[in-house]
């Protein structure tokens, strides 16, 4: 009746999960009781969990993120105190069952569910008003596309304590992965929550490919559209390429786990070193997924800050779409120690150095941007700043491991893990964050505090340094990744270091929790309130719009002239909002329950697959598909918002902005 | 002329990290063979040409971000200035002619580093051969020759080229020995190489540097670098256990276990590495001078595919 599952997989032997099983319980049901007490689950359903406005989904994907970031976090400081502590003898206090559970975990969720949903949060804020469109081409996919991406992270939270999670890392190479040597769920959890986030994203990457080709405001040719909404259409393609190849590796796992098939067994002529290059030709694009929007929110950030349009536009564009269509012939890279012949991989570490190119190009570029501007240290320079200095130092490190004879060395060592983090957290996690810090203001109406984020800017940029050079340093000391404990005394300080750092990124995270905390507590001072919508003086369309913009962000889709369209519009006094109309009925998508009833059918599905409950399983599917039906049968999915209606919401913003003028 | 000067400044390059890692002995920093010699210098080589383009950039990010600081009303301001031809060369020109130096340099160590190339060494002096098997979670070392098999420790001579065969009857490993330089995939059914030389006499650390599940930790292994006259003494010892490795004990030695103590075995049934890859290729192993796959004849074909 319940397949695998039985009481033997609820961990109340293990005080640790019960604890945090505890604490989660006891958060969730204060989260729930406080919603019930105000009578806010009407609102909730009705605003957020059912709404297809990007701009909605834009904040419920970050909030998700940075569920994910607690999650991902806890995990790491985990791990380093384990290390801190395993040393000479002392087994530490995670058992490798479980210390293997973390470490797998840890990159699953940092990458999935906090820097993909990071990203595609920050997609679905920007891309549209930057474009002038009233929201993406498919605003239910939008939806759908979310829960898909939040269920898949609650499966991987379900592990913790029903069960076990993978403990193959997080890539989840075979033959280790194969029911042979993982005959667990821990695999499966890992397969389902890849698959069904993988719906999601691959979804998300074709909504915004067709919202930035076809919803482009008139006048907005393709040189003259913003970076960051470069970057997201770069991102976009990287994403309906690769996507795939993940699912169809993770699919194959499945299908020797599930049905006992060989694609990469060690025997029945399985090949494990095609899970590695097909893994990998999707592992490496993603990478590129991630932190080509990172530079574009700096790309957007350093020149709002320095009173200066972007250096070299055109070489920026041209230096994406490069990294975009090189990050496809460089995935060997990652196994160059599988015993390819040397052409074989001087191909591919020579490939792979010449992304630097490109990537300094835009170093440089931002730089320059800088150079002859008026600076202005706002918390969002902070960020690009510390960015630009510790990227360089990534891309360094990440160059002398794309040179096969020293990755012969470097391989797989905590190196590695050093140069990962290194563009990973002072790359796309500084990207990310400083767009938040660039762009709240837009989407609540009210500025971020600086004060708190400085403060977590330092802790973070210092925390860094702390927590991972001591990697580097252990790396050439023959250290490798994903050990659970060690006997040679002099890897112990280093260890002792990366845990110093470690609490310094805490700390980081603690400020950036106040900082969010201080911000919605002084939201109507004067001072923090975004009246006119356009506090950081903006160059393109985003900012003229008001704060938080309306349902259909544009009364009037702009006409655009010139690249950075609403710095030019200012410049020329031309009204980019043609304030006063006259206005026509706005034509707008419905919400709908279906993504979030999809979601929760694909969890059921997912759930069950997971331990062989099949009658289970078959209900999920079955609602999954009658779900896809009769959403496909409704034919009540839109409304139009009447001129009226408009004109009083452009007027009432119009009066804001004169008197803002006349102060 | 210009090895000379790749010389420099790989010396360079190791006394500045040197510096930097203040007289902390680094296992990979601090080789004891050619390969890791020759791996090391490649890392300096690599890292002073980087700095050439890093460290301005670093301190120019630094330097603009604070001279056009916003208070600062003294410095220019050219608000619409984003566009130089020169600049835009420098900034394309010097990167793309640093990555040129190091295309250059990639491929000829991939070359001279290749871990299949024999050493130069190889040429004046018989190489030895060893034969390892990676297990959960151990490391089985069979030499040939000697027609001995050991656990989880590696015997060899000094100043003689090893010539190591790798395969695995698990997971996939990697065979590393960060002090005597490139590493290489333990992968079943399949034959990797690697050519080794110890240079100095000492006890090296040797482990997998692929996770490989739940005793990854301690599989783990010392090097024992020797002269000849010790490296035949330990051969004796060896010889002297009165353990064997055949049919019927090496799948008690597979078996998997954790943190598993040095063993030594005094007779190898001949073949038994061959028989290993062949049992997941349909008992068939690959010739390695000829590329082709032969039919292993062994006494252990009763090993074949326990599937």
């Amino acid at each position: 009746m319940l397949g695998r599952l039985s009481f033997s997989a609820i961990p109340v032997d293990v005080p640790i999960l019960v604890g945090t099983f505890l604490g989660a319980a006891i958060a969730g049901l204060a989260v729930l009781g406080l919603i019930t007490y105000y009578g806010k689950w009407g609102y909730l359903w009705k605003e957020w969990l059912t709404s297809v406005d990007h701009k909605r989904l834009a904040v419920m994907y970050i909030v998700l993120a940075l569920v994910a970031l607690f999650r991902g976090f806890a995990d790491a400081i985990m791990m380093r105190t384990q290390l801190a502590l395993a040393y000479a003898g002392n087994p530490g206090y995670l058992p490798p069952h479980h210390y293997d559970q973390i470490f797998s975990a840890h990159g699953t969720i940092m990458i999935f569910f906090l820097a993909m949903a990071f990203m595609t949060g920050l997609f679905n804020f920007v891309v549209p008003l930057q474009i002038g469109a009233r929201d993406v081409a498919f605003p239910f996919l939008n939806n759908l596309s979310f829960w898909m991406t939040a269920i898949a992270f609650v499966l991987v939270n379900v592990s913790l304590f029903i069960g076990e999670f993978s403990q193959c890392g997080w890539l989840a190479y075979p033959p280790l992965s194969e029911s042979q040597f993982s005959p667990g769920v821990g695999v499966d959890y890992y397969i389902w929550a890849i698959q069904l986030s993988g719906v999601g994203t691959l979804l998300t990457g074709v909504n915004f490919f067709v919202t930035i080709v076809k919803m482009r405001a008139p006048g907005m040719t393709w040189m003259k559209m913003p970076v960051f909404t470069w970057t997201a259409f770069c991102s976009s393609i990287l994403i309906m390429v690769s996507f795939p190849v993940l699912t169809v590796a993770v699919a194959l796992l499945g299908l020797d786990r599930y049905f006992g098939m060989h694609f990469f067994t060690n025997d029945g002529g399985g090949n494990q070193m095609l899970y590695l290059s097909l893994i990998w030709s999707w592992g490496h694009p993603e990478v590129y997924i991630l932190v080509i929007p990172a530079f574009g929110v700096f790309s957007e950030v350093v020149p709002a800050f320095s009173g200066k349009p972007l250096f070299g536009y055109g070489t920026m564009v041209y230096a994406t779409c490069s990294i975009m269509v090189l990050s496809f012939v460089v995935w060997v890279h990652h196994f160059f120690t599988m015993g390819a012949g040397p052409d074989v991989n001087a191909f591919f570490g020579i490939a792979t150095m010449i992304i630097s190119i490109p990537t300094g190009v835009k170093l440089f570029n931002w730089m320059f941007t800088m150079y002859k501007g008026r600076v202005q240290f706002h918390a969002c320079m902070y960020w690009a700043v510390g960015f630009m200095v510790t990227f360089t130092i990534g891309g360094m490190t990440g160059v002398m491991m794309a040179i096969p004879g020293a990755d012969f060395v470097l391989h797989n060592s905590l190196f590695l893990i050093a140069h990962f983090h290194n563009v990973i957290i002072g790359g796309v996690y500084f990207g990310y964050i400083c767009g938040m810090n660039f762009w709240f203001p837009k989407v609540m109406g009210f500025k971020m505090n600086e004060a708190w984020g400085i403060r977590a800017f330092w802790f973070w940029f210092v925390g860094f340094y702390f927590a991972f050079v001591p990697l580097y340093v252990l790396g050439f000391d023959g250290m490798t990744r994903r050990m659970n404990h060690y006997d040679n005394p002099e890897w112990h300080i280093w260890l002792l270091i990366a845990e110093v750092g470690a609490v310094l990124i805490l700390f980081g995270i603690v400020c950036q929790l106040t900082q969010l905390y201080v911000t919605i507590r002084d939201r109507n001072l004067p001072a923090n309130r975004d009246v006119t919508g356009d506090p950081w003086n903006g160059r393109a369309l985003e900012w003229s719009t008001s704060s938080p913009p309306p349902p259909y962000n544009f009364a009037i889709v702009p006409h655009v002239h010139e690249l950075d369209a609403f710095m030019h519009d200012k410049e020329n006094g031309i009204d980019t909002r043609c304030a006063g109309g006259p206005y026509a009925p706005i034509h707008m998508p419905k919400n709908t329950a279906a993504g979030f009833l999809i979601g929760a059918f694909s969890f059921i599905f997912g759930f069950a697959a997971v331990w062989y409950i099949w009658w289970l399983a078959a209900i999920g599917l079955i609602g999954v598909i009658g779900t896809v039906i009769a959403r496909s049968a409704n034919k009540d999915i839109d409304y139009y918002i009447p001129a009226d209606e408009v004109a009083r919401i452009e007027n009432e913003h119009s009066r804001k902005l004169m008197a803002q003028a006349a102060e | 002329m210009k090895n000379k000067l790749l010389a420099r400044m790989a010396r360079l390059g190791g006394l500045s990290s040197a510096l930097l890692l203040a007289g902390c002995e680094m296992d990979v920093l601090d080789p004891k063979g050619p390969v890791g010699d020759g791996v090391k210098s490649l890392i300096a080589t690599s890292t002073i040409a980087m700095l050439i383009v890093v460290i301005p950039t670093i301190i120019l990010s630094l330097a603009f971000a604070w001279h056009y600081r916003q208070s600062n009303t003294s410095a220019e301001y050219l608000p619409k200035w984003s566009h130089s031809n020169k600049v835009e060369l420098i900034i394309w020109g010097v990167p793309s002619l640093i990555i040129l130096f190091l295309a250059v340099i990639t491929y000829q160590t991939c070359h001279s580093l290749d871990p299949y190339k024999p050493l130069e060494a190889e040429a004046t002096t018989k190489p030895l051969h060893v034969e390892v098997v990676a297990l959960d979670w151990k490391w089985l070392f069979i030499y040939p020759e000697q027609g001995i098999a050991t656990v989880n420790q590696l015997a060899i001579p000094v100043n003689t080229p090893v010539d190591f065969v790798i395969t695995s009857d698990s997971v996939m490993n990697s065979f590393f020995i960060p002090r005597l330089g490139s590493m290489i995939y333990a992968m079943a059914g399949m034959q990797t190489q690697l050519h080794l030389l110890a240079s100095e006499p000492g006890d090296y650390l040797g482990e997998s540097a692929n996770y490989s599940g739940r005793g990854f930790s301690d599989m783990k292994f010392r090097t024992l670098a020797v002269s000849g006259d010790e490296f035949n003494a330990w051969v004796d010892k060896v010889k002297s256990s009165s353990e064997q490795l055949d049919g019927q004990t090496y799948p008690k030695l597979a078996a998997p276990s954790e943190a598993n103590p040095v063993e030594y075995f005094a007779h190898v049934e001949p073949g038994l590495f061959n028989a290993i890859v062949a049992k997941y290729n349909n008992g068939m192993v690959m010739d390695k001078s000829t590329g082709k796959m032969i039919q292993v004849q062994s006494a252990m074909s009763d090993m074949n595919m326990k599937e």
